[in-house]
């Protein structure tokens, strides 16, 4: 079951797609407990009707994201501030 | 042989993918596809319930609210059905069997001019549904599977199970229903999933 | 830059060159992408197939080549149960074209630059882009100390083997290590256990100064792995890991 986690590298794409910069060195702060990790070390979720992103320090969910024909919807309320740079 | 898709463009020369059986039938829903394995999607970590802890509750606009601990839950008429199942992301698995209490059961006694619930899980996860879309022999709250207790992976011990819906709203690894005047979108018909879900409709986001 | 490549990446064609097979289940594929931007050391692409009727199946693979090598090349292993995997080894044929984006990543990278040690531990196919890490040092001229623990089944499904050894011969600065978890064949050298606390004590630096450490195979190697060298007083963050999961294959 343990298998089912992947970490932030497994969404490198889509997180592309979104922010249009590479954002796995991207350094979120978690909302429910302010640990701030690079995204490429937060958990994920990718089997589900969404993508699930959660803290590694406390597991709350500190993104969400749904994609669908052209659409995405992207919930970032878990994620207090996400600090990142052109490159 | 195409080179390019109409629409997709780029054709992968040999690419089948998993064969899917889209062979209509009246018992599967449009854009669905049957499988005979039974898919894990995961939201996040497998919730470890302690049943000696666990209990089951109605709560919300309700005078007095409900409460069963597992034993309690395990003493109330249970019935088996069978019934196909419909996951947003596509895969229907049909005749399923499940072991539980029908929520008519549970509502036995319960006035409410509520319209709406939220049936709400371990780990936070929650799922809106009309009230009307779990009663009349609409809902169950299940601990078996196939004949066998549920596995965790797949909700064990206990989870929801609204069959005519998609199948995010059978809630895994429930803990209870809370009714309410207002329809309160859940974990994700709050980020684009639809807030009814009838897949016979195929109303899988928002605005379908 | 934490990657080099166009701000927005955008599908583009590989044509498949070359296929080299490392092991029974595992091949590496040698592409011609003109339009390749270039990359660093522990990037990965997606890749896309789209069937006849429009279905479309996307994964992430490592990238096996060095950002100096000529060709793009990634290396697979073929799951049986797999739906991308079978197709990429298997039915691609030399010649045939790919859809994929990248280079991807700028978290689990090694630039080469730092002269830091670099420390790297592999499950299987994890050692992908471990390998590109390798590949690339071999042409970095002042040479930083690096170890590599490498976790396979059995002796015949130890990716890259010849290639390990001949680099580790070549540069006495590079050291490798193996583990085998389902195997003791005869005359073996190795380890022949899963990794614990005693073969990590054993193999990598005592203590985290400044080492680069990269961990990278399944989710539970990865988390087992990291987690022997917290307890061995490694800074869970200067840990970096990557998990490769049963996404389908």
């Amino acid at each position: 079951m343990q298998e089912m986690k992947l970490d932030g590298n497994a969404i490198g794409g889509l997180l592309r797609e979104i922010f249009t910069v590479e954002m796995t060195a991207a350094r979120g702060t978690c909302a429910s407990c302010g640990a701030v990790n690079e995204l490429g070390r937060v958990q994920v979720y990718l089997h589900a009707p969404g993508t699930v992103v959660r803290c590694p320090d406390c597991e709350q969910v500190l993104m969400k994201i749904v994609r669908s024909g052209g659409r995405y919807w992207v919930d970032l309320t878990g994620t207090r501030c996400l600090e990142f740079g052109e490159g | 042989m195409r080179d390019t898709h109409p629409l997709m463009g780029f054709v992968s020369r040999g690419f089948r993918g998993k064969r899917r059986d889209t062979a209509s039938s009246a018992r599967v829903p449009p854009g669905q596809y049957v499988v005979t394995d039974f898919p894990v999607l995961s939201a996040g970590p497998t919730p470890r319930v302690n049943l000696d802890q666990w209990t089951f509750s109605i709560e919300g606009e309700i005078d007095e609210p409900k409460r069963w601990t597992w034993k309690e839950f395990r003493a109330l008429a249970a019935e088996t059905v069978t019934k196909d199942i419909h996951c947003v992301t596509k895969w229907s698995k049909l005749d399923t069997t499940w072991k539980g209490v029908s929520v008519d059961t549970l509502m036995e006694g319960v006035e409410t001019a509520a319209e709406f619930t939220t049936v709400f899980s371990d780990a936070g996860y929650t799922t809106n549904i009309p009230l009307d879309d779990i009663t009349g022999n609409k809902a169950w709250v299940v601990y078996e599977f196939d004949g066998q207790p549920l596995h965790p992976e797949h909700g064990g011990p206990v989870r929801f199970l609204v069959p005519h819906l998609y199948f995010w709203k059978s809630a895994k690894w429930v803990r209870g229903i809370r009714l309410q005047n207002e329809e309160h979108p859940g974990f994700w018909e709050s980020n684009g999933y639809n807030m009814y879900g009838d897949p016979w409709r195929e109303q899988r986001y928002w605005g379908d | 830059m934490i990657s080099r490549g166009p701000r927005l990446i955008t599908w583009q064609l590989g044509v498949l060159a070359e296929i080299v097979q490392e092991t029974p289940r595992v091949s590496s594929l040698y592409f011609d992408a003109p339009d390749w931007p270039g990359h660093l050391a522990g990037q990965h692409i997606d890749v896309r197939l789209t069937a006849d009727d429009g279905y479309q199946a996307e994964r992430s693979y490592s990238i096996a080549s060095a950002p100096e090598d000529r060709r793009l090349a990634l290396t697979v292993e073929r799951l049986d149960d797999g739906e991308v995997s079978p197709y990429l080894v298997g039915e691609l044929r030399v010649g045939d074209k790919l859809e994929l984006r990248g280079p991807i990543g700028g978290y689990f990278v090694w630039r080469g630059e730092e002269e830091r040690p670099l420390l790297l531990i592999g499950g299987g196919s994890g050692v992908v882009p471990l390998m590109s890490m390798l590949r690339h040092r071999s042409h970095v001229a002042r040479k930083a100390p690096a170890r590599l623990l490498f976790s396979s089944r059995t002796l015949a499904d130890v990716i890259y083997h010849e290639e390990l050894e001949r680099l580790s011969s070549a540069d006495g600065g590079l050291r490798v290590f193996h583990t085998l978890t389902r195997e003791k064949p005869a005359g073996w050298t190795g380890y022949t256990r899963r990794i614990d606390e005693a073969m990590v004590k054993e193999v990598v630096w005592p203590t985290q100064d400044m080492v680069d450490v990269f961990v990278c195979g399944p989710t539970s190697f990865v988390e087992a792995a990291a987690s022997l060298l917290v307890a061995m007083g490694y800074d869970p963050r200067a840990v970096k890991t990557e998990r490769f999961g049963a996404t389908g294959g």
